[in-house]
C-alpha cells in the first residue's frame, strides 16, 4: 500500500444500500495524486454524459489527498464534487474542519455515494463497518441541531457533514455543513446529498495513516510549522483570520458592494477584522493540525437574535456584509449564521440577495413577486428574509433557489447583465474591474466564478491594474499551483500567507509516499487535472466555450462607483484580449476548447473531443 | 515541572494529539494520544483540554497497584494491568486513555513535545 493513503475507496448505493470497499487503485494515485484529481477522474469516467445532477445516477464525492491527516501544517481539508445542479458543470467544493483526518484515518481515500435512498437517512462509517439509519426526526432540521444531535448520540469522536433544509428542498446553493461553521459551501452539492436523501455523513476513524518515511516527513513537516511559528504576520493572522482582508480590499477598492456596482463600502470599519474581534469573537477555531486558525468563532447577541457562528469570513463579510450592504458585524454574523444552519452557501446567498435587491429597486421585481417584502440594500431584514426563503423555496424564494443566473432568465429585463455570475456560479468577493488578472481568474476558474484556482489581486497591483497584458500566463501559473493544495488535500494558506515553499509540499509528499515526484512533476499533474475538468465542462455544457468564459455585462459597461477605484471599468476589448493570450498559453482552440494535442501531451488521450 | 492547560486559547486543532501519537506511537493516529480535546458546540463554544495533572486518583483507585508515579511521571505496570478501567471511570480530568489496539491505558509522559508544537500556547510548562 501507498504511503500517505487511506488504501481504500468506499462506494455506498443508497438505492439498493450496497456497500463496496475496493483499494485506491495505483494508477489513480500515480496520475491524478489525491482529493481533487481522484474526483475529476471519478466524474469522467463513471457518470454517463448528460447525467441529471440531482438524478439518481449522480455521484456525490468526498475525497482527500495524500497529505491530509499527516504532520504538515493545515492537512485537515478535503474536497466534496460531482456535478453541479446550480451550473451543470464540473462542480466542487473545500472544507477543512476534522472531517478530512477522520475519512484517512478510517482508511479511506475517498467515498463515492450514487443511487437515492427511499426513505430520509444518514450513513455511519465507524472504521470498516459501515450502517445506512432512518434519519426519522433529523430531516427538515437546521445544520446545527443535526449535528449536536448526531454528536450526542453517537458520540463527540464521530466527525458530521450534513445539510440543512435547502438540500433537503434541492436548493441549487445548498452546502454541506461540518464542525459548527465549516462549508463544503459552493456549486450546490448539498443538493446533490439532498437528492439522494443523505441527511448527514457520520464518521469515525483510529487507524494510523501510513506513511513510507516517518522520520523524513516528520523533519520537514517541523520545518514547515517553524516557517509558520517565525512568520512576521503569524500573530495578525491568528488574531483576525480572513477578516482581517476587509480592510485592505476596501482601501484597493475590491470590495464588492451593492451588488458589485462599487468596490468600496463605507461603512466598512463597522464589519472589519478588528471590529469584529472587538465585537463578537468567542475563540480562534481551527481545523485539524492547524497554526494559523483562521476560524474565528463568534457569538452575535442584539434584543432580536442570540446566536453562535464560526465566521464571518472575508468572503462571508463581503458578499453578506459589503454586497447587501450591512453594516453592522452583527447583522452579518447572523446572516452567516442562518445560511449556515439552513444549508446555503454564503457567497452565492449574498450574491443572489444582492441581484434580488437590485432588480427590486429597479422594479424588475415588486412587492406583489416578493409577498409585500420590500427589498433595500442595508436593510438587515430584506437579507434575514431572502436567506429563509432561498432555503424553504418560499414564493420568490423558488426562482432565487435556482442561481442568480437562472433567476436572471427568469426575470427578464436585461437582469443578466448584473447577475454577477460566470458559467451560473456566483462571483466570490474580490470585485475586479480594475484587476484584470483576478478577472480573467473567476472568467476561467473551473467551476464559475471562484477564487480558491486563482486569486490574483496582489499581481495586478504590482503589474498594472488596468493593464491585461501578460496577465494570462500568471493566471494559469496559478491554476496549477493553487490547486495543487487541493489535489494533495491540505490548506494553501500556509504557503500563500506564510511562505511556506511548495517545495517543502513536494519534499512530504515524498516523504509520505515514496513516489519520487519533484515540484514539476506535481504541477504537471494539476494541468492534467485542470485540462479533464475543461474537458467535464466541455461534455456536460451544450455549446460551451468561449462566450462560457465572458463575466458580466456589469463589468465591460458600467463604471465603478466610491472608493479608490472610483471610475473604474475593463473594456471588452481587454477582456477578449485576455481570453486570446490565454487559450494560446494553455494550447486551446480560440474557442477554449483543449486540443487533441494538448490532452494527448496530458497524458489524456483518452477522452474524446466532442 | 508539569503542563498547564489554557482553553480559552485552544483552538481544536488537534496537533497535540497528532504529534503525541507520532513521538510515543510513531504513527499518525491522533486517537493515540494521551491527550484530549473536546469541542464544546454550538454552545459556549470553547475546547476541553484533558491531560494528566499527576493528582493521582488513578493510584489511588487501581485495585492491582499497576499504577505508580516516578518522579512526577505516572507509569502503568503493563503486567501488573488488568484493563479494568476503573483509573479511566475514576479520573477527574478524563486524561487516562485507551485505544482498542492496546491491553491498557496509557497517560501523559510530560515529554512536553505538545507544548512545543502547540501554536497558540495553550499548553504550556509550570512549576
Amino acid at each position: 500500500m501507498t504511503g500517505g493513503y487511506g488504501g481504500s475507496i468506499l462506494r455506498i448505493n443508497l438505492t439498493d444500500k450496497k456497500v463496496v470497499k475496493e483499494p485506491t487503485p495505483d494508477d489513480l494515485i500515480r496520475d491524478y495524486i489525491g482529493a481533487r484529481g481522484f474526483i475529476i477522474r471519478t466524474l469522467f469516467k463513471e457518470l454517463a454524459p448528460g447525467t441529471d445532477p440531482l438524478g439518481p445516477d449522480a455521484k456525490f464525492i468526498m475525497a482527500a489527498g495524500p497529505l491530509t491527516g499527516l504532520f504538515v501544517p493545515s492537512s485537515g481539508k478535503i474536497q466534496t464534487g460531482g456535478k453541479s445542479p446550480l451550473t451543470g458543470g464540473y462542480g466542487e467544493a473545500n472544507s477543512g474542519g476534522h472531517f478530512p483526518e477522520e475519512l484517512k484515518l478510517a482508511g479511506y481515500d475517498m467515498i463515492i455515494l450514487d443511487g437515492q435512498s427511499e426513505k430520509p437517512c444518514y450513513i455511519v462509517i465507524d472504521d470498516d463497518e459501515v450502517k445506512i439509519e432512518d434519519a426519522g426526526e433529523l430531516w427538515g432540521k437546521g445544520s446545527f441541531a443535526v449535528e449536536e444531535t448526531l454528536k450526542k448520540n453517537l458520540g463527540e469522536d464521530f466527525q458530521i457533514a450534513s445539510i440543512g433544509p435547502a438540500g433537503e428542498k434541492l436548493v441549487k446553493i445548498a452546502c454541506i455543513t461540518h464542525d459548527f461553521g465549516r462549508q463544503a459551501g459552493r456549486t450546490g452539492l448539498g443538493a446533490v446529498l439532498g437528492s439522494k436523501k443523505v441527511k448527514a455523513i457520520c464518521l469515525r476513524g483510529t487507524k494510523a495513516i501510513p506513511v513510507h518515511d516517518l522520520e523524513g516527513l516528520m523533519k520537514v513537516g517541523r520545518r514547515m510549522y517553524e516557517q509558520c511559528f517565525t512568520n512576521p504576520a503569524f500573530e495578525l493572522w491568528q488574531t483576525y483570520g480572513t477578516s482581517a482582508v476587509v480592510n485592505w480590499a476596501n482601501r484597493i477598492g475590491a470590495f464588492p458592494t451593492r451588488n458589485f456596482r462599487g468596490g468600496y463600502f463605507e461603512q466598512f470599519t463597522n464589519i472589519s477584522g478588528p471590529r469584529m474581534r472587538k465585537d463578537i469573537v468567542v475563540i480562534n477555531k481551527a481545523c485539524y493540525s492547524c497554526a494559523m486558525c483562521c476560524g474565528k468563532y463568534s457569538h452575535a447577541k442584539t434584543d432580536k437574535y442570540d446566536v453562535y457562528v464560526e465566521g464571518p469570513e472575508y468572503e462571508t463579510t463581503a458578499m453578506i456584509g459589503g454586497d447587501c450592504a450591512l453594516g453592522n458585524i452583527k447583522d452579518v454574523a447572523y446572516g452567516n449564521h442562518l445560511c449556515d444552519d439552513y444549508g446555503i452557501d454564503t457567497i452565492s446567498g449574498g450574491s443572489i440577495i444582492a441581484f434580488a435587491i437590485e432588480c427590486f429597486e429597479k422594479g424588475i421585481i415588486t412587492e406583489k413577486d416578493t409577498g409585500g417584502l420590500v427589498l433595500k440594500f442595508g436593510d438587515p431584514e430584506s437579507v434575514f428574509s431572502l436567506i429563509k426563503m432561498i432555503a424553504m423555496r418560499e414564493g420568490i424564494g423558488d426562482v432565487l433557489a435556482e442561481g442568480s443566473k437562472a433567476a436572471a432568465e427568469h426575470f427578464g429585463a436585461d437582469s443578466i447583465k448584473f447577475a454577477m455570475q460566470v458559467k451560473g456560479l456566483e462571483q466570490s468577493g474580490y470585485e475586479s474591474r480594475r484587476a484584470p488578472a483576478m478577472l480573467l481568474s473567476y472568467m476561467t476558474s473551473d467551476i464559475g466564478a471562484q477564487h480558491r484556482p486563482s486569486w490574483a489581486v496582489t499581481h495586478d497591483i504590482a503589474t498594472g491594474r488596468d493593464s491585461a497584458e501578460g496577465k494570462a500566463g500568471k493566471v494559469i501559473e496559478l491554476q496549477h499551483t493553487r490547486p495543487l493544495f487541493d489535489t494533495l488535500g491540505v490548506c494553501r494558506l500556509p504557503w500563500i500567507e506564510m511562505q511556506v515553499p511548495v517545495a517543502d509540499y513536494a519534499e512530504a509528499y515524498r516523504k509520505a509516499t515514496g513516489i519520487d515526484y519533484s515540484e514539476q512533476d506535481l504541477i504537471s499533474i494539476s494541468e492534467r487535472i485542470w485540462n479533464l475538468t475543461r474537458m467535464f465542462w466541455v461534455r456536460e455544457v451544450p455549446g460551451f466555450g468561449r462566450a462560457s468564459d465572458i463575466p458580466p455585462a456589469r463589468v465591460y459597461e458600467e463604471k465603478l462607483t466610491g472608493g479608490s477605484t472610483d471610475g473604474g471599468i475593463l473594456e471588452r476589448e481587454k477582456i477578449e484580449a485576455m481570453l486570446d493570450d490565454y487559450y494560446n498559453l494553455r494550447g486551446w482552440t480560440n474557442d477554449g476548447i483543449p486540443t487533441e494535442q494538448k490532452l494527448k501531451e496530458l497524458g489524456l488521450d483518452w477522452v474524446n473531443l466532442p | 515541572m508539569k503542563i498547564g492547560r489554557d482553553e480559552l486559547r485552544c483552538t481544536g486543532c488537534k496537533t497535540c494529539q497528532l504529534i503525541c501519537s507520532l513521538d510515543h506511537f510513531k504513527e499518525h493516529n491522533p486517537k493515540k494520544a494521551a491527550i484530549g480535546i473536546t469541542g464544546k458546540f454550538p454552545a459556549p463554544g470553547k475546547y476541553k483540554i484533558s491531560l494528566c495533572t499527576q493528582c493521582e486518583k488513578c493510584i489511588e483507585v487501581c485495585p492491582t497497584d499497576a499504577i505508580t508515579n516516578e518522579a512526577g511521571i505516572i507509569k502503568i505496570d503493563a503486567d501488573k494491568c488488568n484493563y479494568c478501567l476503573v483509573c479511566v471511570d475514576e479520573c477527574p480530568f478524563g486524561a487516562v486513555f485507551t485505544h482498542r489496539d492496546f491491553e491498557k491505558p496509557f497517560i501523559c509522559d510530560v515529554c512536553g513535545e505538545c507544548v512545543e508544537i502547540c501554536p497558540t500556547k495553550a499548553l504550556y510548562w509550570k512549576e
